[in-house]
């Protein structure tokens, strides 16, 4: 606990830094409505960053049982930027990034403390809309999971349940969406066969560009390049570099390159808690935290 | 650890890394020691596993040998398009559609009601009932398979006919919807327990996959789960189907044994009789060796093929099932 005060110093820097923020960054405005509205291609959002973090979480905890996930991270995490979180295998990246769209209901006997906002909005509380908050945080999980489908229906599934039923529309989105996931070349002569057929790298591309096709605002990737060869883990950094602009995204990560590459801000996380949150650049560089520095280091040589 | 750390559980690194310590060859000794007990193995399986199905196969010459005395004699045309069914009248007349079509009649009406019982059970225990409930259910329900059919008769003829008379103006109580009744509840045990572990067999990651794209439960459940679960889905209707069909102890308490066919055709208050209960219930006054009793074995030999036909059905699924689950 006592560990925890001093870190959230970068936290409370940034919230007086905010004058800055908003010169670096466009002054835009994020629009999280529930129109069911799917533009192809170059979305005309006028997304934009509010002061404060699209996600705020304050001394949110997460339980499976009696055992602790996550406990007491307050952290925000800023709209239009790519946010890596990175730590040690089972520190709970995946429990808190799961828990921003709820995903970890479906775990039984699973229990939440504290607060986590997105857009304002505590996703906790009971009268949340899961479905409208699912659509716009989407989510590439960290095991690819398609459905027994053909790659066009998995695709599509997304859209057709927001009620686009047009085929025309259906396919531009289809093709864009796997042309984004750096998939398209592989798959489009056969986008009726099952994607349980494609190999496991394809298959977590096609999850990508299933989570595209819903046009979140926001999106949440678990480790998404784990199972992928360098040349399409490049792609899919380029891509997160073009979603930022219109999109906030979190990635999970066990690659520091990677992270340093795609991320503006890095959180550290150790056996549950978070112990460093920051800048990339100054992460990397100049970490506050030895436990932080032990552990880049560490990858890094 | 590492560097304090136990030399004699470490890995020993002073002998060079690439000797193999444990011989890669099996000794003679080992080898012929495999090749006893190999075949051994293999050879008593093989004697029990075709005991078994030897057992099974002559139960099915049997059954043929004793129906081709009939079969030979009899039109094959008149067993199954009359409804005649007089076999100690004079002449004998073997017309059975009346009792092919009272087994239709109580196992298809069993299924309309298990059916769609059945599967919204299934889906309530694998998705929405919290997790305790499932634990108690799931045992009870499968305890429920065991309750012998004289149980069930009983309570049609002491709970249900009464009932019925009573409540809905049947003339007798002991009709094709009491048999239907009973048979549904009898197959609904086996309909539940194998449609709810094909449905718990999808992964919660293909859920979560779906309820990550903003689909609601409904829509999860019935554009994912179900359509990847259909092969155990079938599966189970199948074996319920199977368990109505082959049963006989209950429609001969419940169905009345009336040789026809209701008419008009919907008409559930009247009374059946199915191809089991005729067996069962003629076999024991028919003396060995006459029409009648090759007649019986007529129809046996029809049961037969019915049962056997969806058992092949629902093997292709659940293998299907099987094969899903290893991807
Ligand atoms: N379904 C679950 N049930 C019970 N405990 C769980 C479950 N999932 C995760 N945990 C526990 O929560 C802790 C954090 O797990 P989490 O999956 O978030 O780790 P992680 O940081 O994503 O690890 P990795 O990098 O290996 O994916 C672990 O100690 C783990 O044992
Ligand atoms: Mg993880």
């Amino acid at each position: 606990m006592e560990d925890n005060q001093p870190q959230e110093k970068p936290v409370t820097q940034m919230e007086t830094q905010s004058p800055v923020m908003e010169k670096i960054l466009p002054a835009i405005h994020i629009k999280m409505d529930n129109q069911k509205q799917v533009t192809s291609g170059t979305t005309q959002d006028k997304a934009t960053c509010n002061r404060c973090g699209i996600i705020s979480s304050k001394e949110f905890s997460f339980f499976y049982g009696n055992t602790c996930g996550v406990k007491n991270i307050s952290m925000d995490i800023y709209p239009c930027m790519v946010t890596a979180i990175i730590g040690p295998s089972g520190c709970g990246k995946s429990t808190f990034l799961r828990s921003i769209n709820r995903m970890n209901d479906l775990i039984p006997h699973t229990r939440a403390k504290g607060r986590l906002e997105v857009n304002g909005i505590n996703v906790y509380d009971k009268r949340t809309n899961l479905v409208n908050l699912r659509q716009q945080v989407g989510m590439v999980f960290q095991k690819p999971n398609p459905f027994a489908k053909s790659i066009f229906d998995n695709v599509a599934y997304g859209p057709r349940l927001q009620g686009i039923r047009k085929k025309s529309d259906l396919e531009s989105l289809v093709e864009q969406c796997l042309k984004d996931a750096a998939i398209w070349d592989e798959v489009k002569d056969n986008l009726n066969k099952s994607a349980l057929a494609l190999s496991g790298g394809q298959q977590q591309r096609l999850c990508i560009a299933r989570a595209l096709a819903t046009r979140p605002k926001l999106l949440l990737m678990d480790e998404p390049c784990s199972a992928l060869d360098p040349l399409a883990t490049t792609r899919i950094e380029d891509l997160i570099e073009q979603l930022k602009k219109f999109y906030t995204i979190v990635i999970v990560t066990h690659n520091m390159q990677q992270a340093a590459r795609v991320s503006e801000w890095t959180a550290f996380f150790c056996l549950g808690e978070l112990i460093e949150y920051d800048k990339t650049t100054r992460l990397f560089t100049k970490p506050g935290k030895k436990q932080t520095e032990d552990y880049i280091t560490g990858r890094f040589g | 650890m590492e560097s304090s750390g136990t030399p004699n559980h470490m890995i020993d690194l002073s002998s060079s890394a690439a000797e193999f310590n444990r011989p890669l060859l099996l000794t003679p000794g080992e080898d012929l020691k495999g090749y006893i007990l190999g075949h051994v193995g293999r050879w008593s399986l093989f004697t029990i596993t075709s005991a078994s199905v030897l057992a099974v196969l002559l139960i099915f010459i049997f059954v043929i040998r004793e129906a081709l005395p009939f079969l030979t004699q009899f039109s094959l045309t008149e067993f199954l398009t009359s409804t005649r069914w007089y076999p100690e009248g004079t002449p004998h007349e073997f017309g059975a559609l009346a009792l092919i079509s009272g087994s239709l009649y109580v196992t298809l009406g069993a299924l309309i009601l298990a059916v769609p019982l059945g599967l919204s059970a299934a889906v309530f225990l694998s998705d929405i009932a919290p997790f305790k409930v499932q634990q108690i259910c799931k045992p009870i329900i499968e305890i429920l398979a065991a309750i012998p059919s004289v149980a069930y008769g009983f309570f049609a003829i002491l709970v249900l006919a009464p009932w019925m008379q009573k409540n809905l103006h049947f003339s007798t109580g002991a009709n094709t919807l009491n048999a239907a009744v009973i048979l549904a509840i009898m197959a609904l045990p086996t309909i539940i327990s194998v449609a709810e572990d094909s449905l718990s067999a999808i992964g919660r990651d293909i859920r979560e996959a779906s309820y990550g794209l903003g689909a609601t439960r409904a829509e999860t459940m019935l554009k994912v789960v179900i359509p990847e679960a259909h092969s155990g889905i079938i599966a189970a209707v199948i074996l319920g189907m199977m368990r109505a069909i082959g049963e006989t102890m209950v429609v001969w308490m419940a169905s009345g044994n009336a040789t026809q066919i209701p008419s008009p055709w919907w008409d559930l208050s009247q009374s059946v009789r199915t191809m089991t209960a005729t067996i069962a219930g003629d076999m024991g006054e028919t003396p060995k060796g006459s029409d009648h009793y090759h007649a019986l074995y007529a129809i046996g030999f029809l049961l037969l093929i019915f049962t056997f036909s969806l058992n092949l059905v629902s093997e292709y699924f659940l293998s299907r099932v099987r094969k899903a689950k290893g991807r």
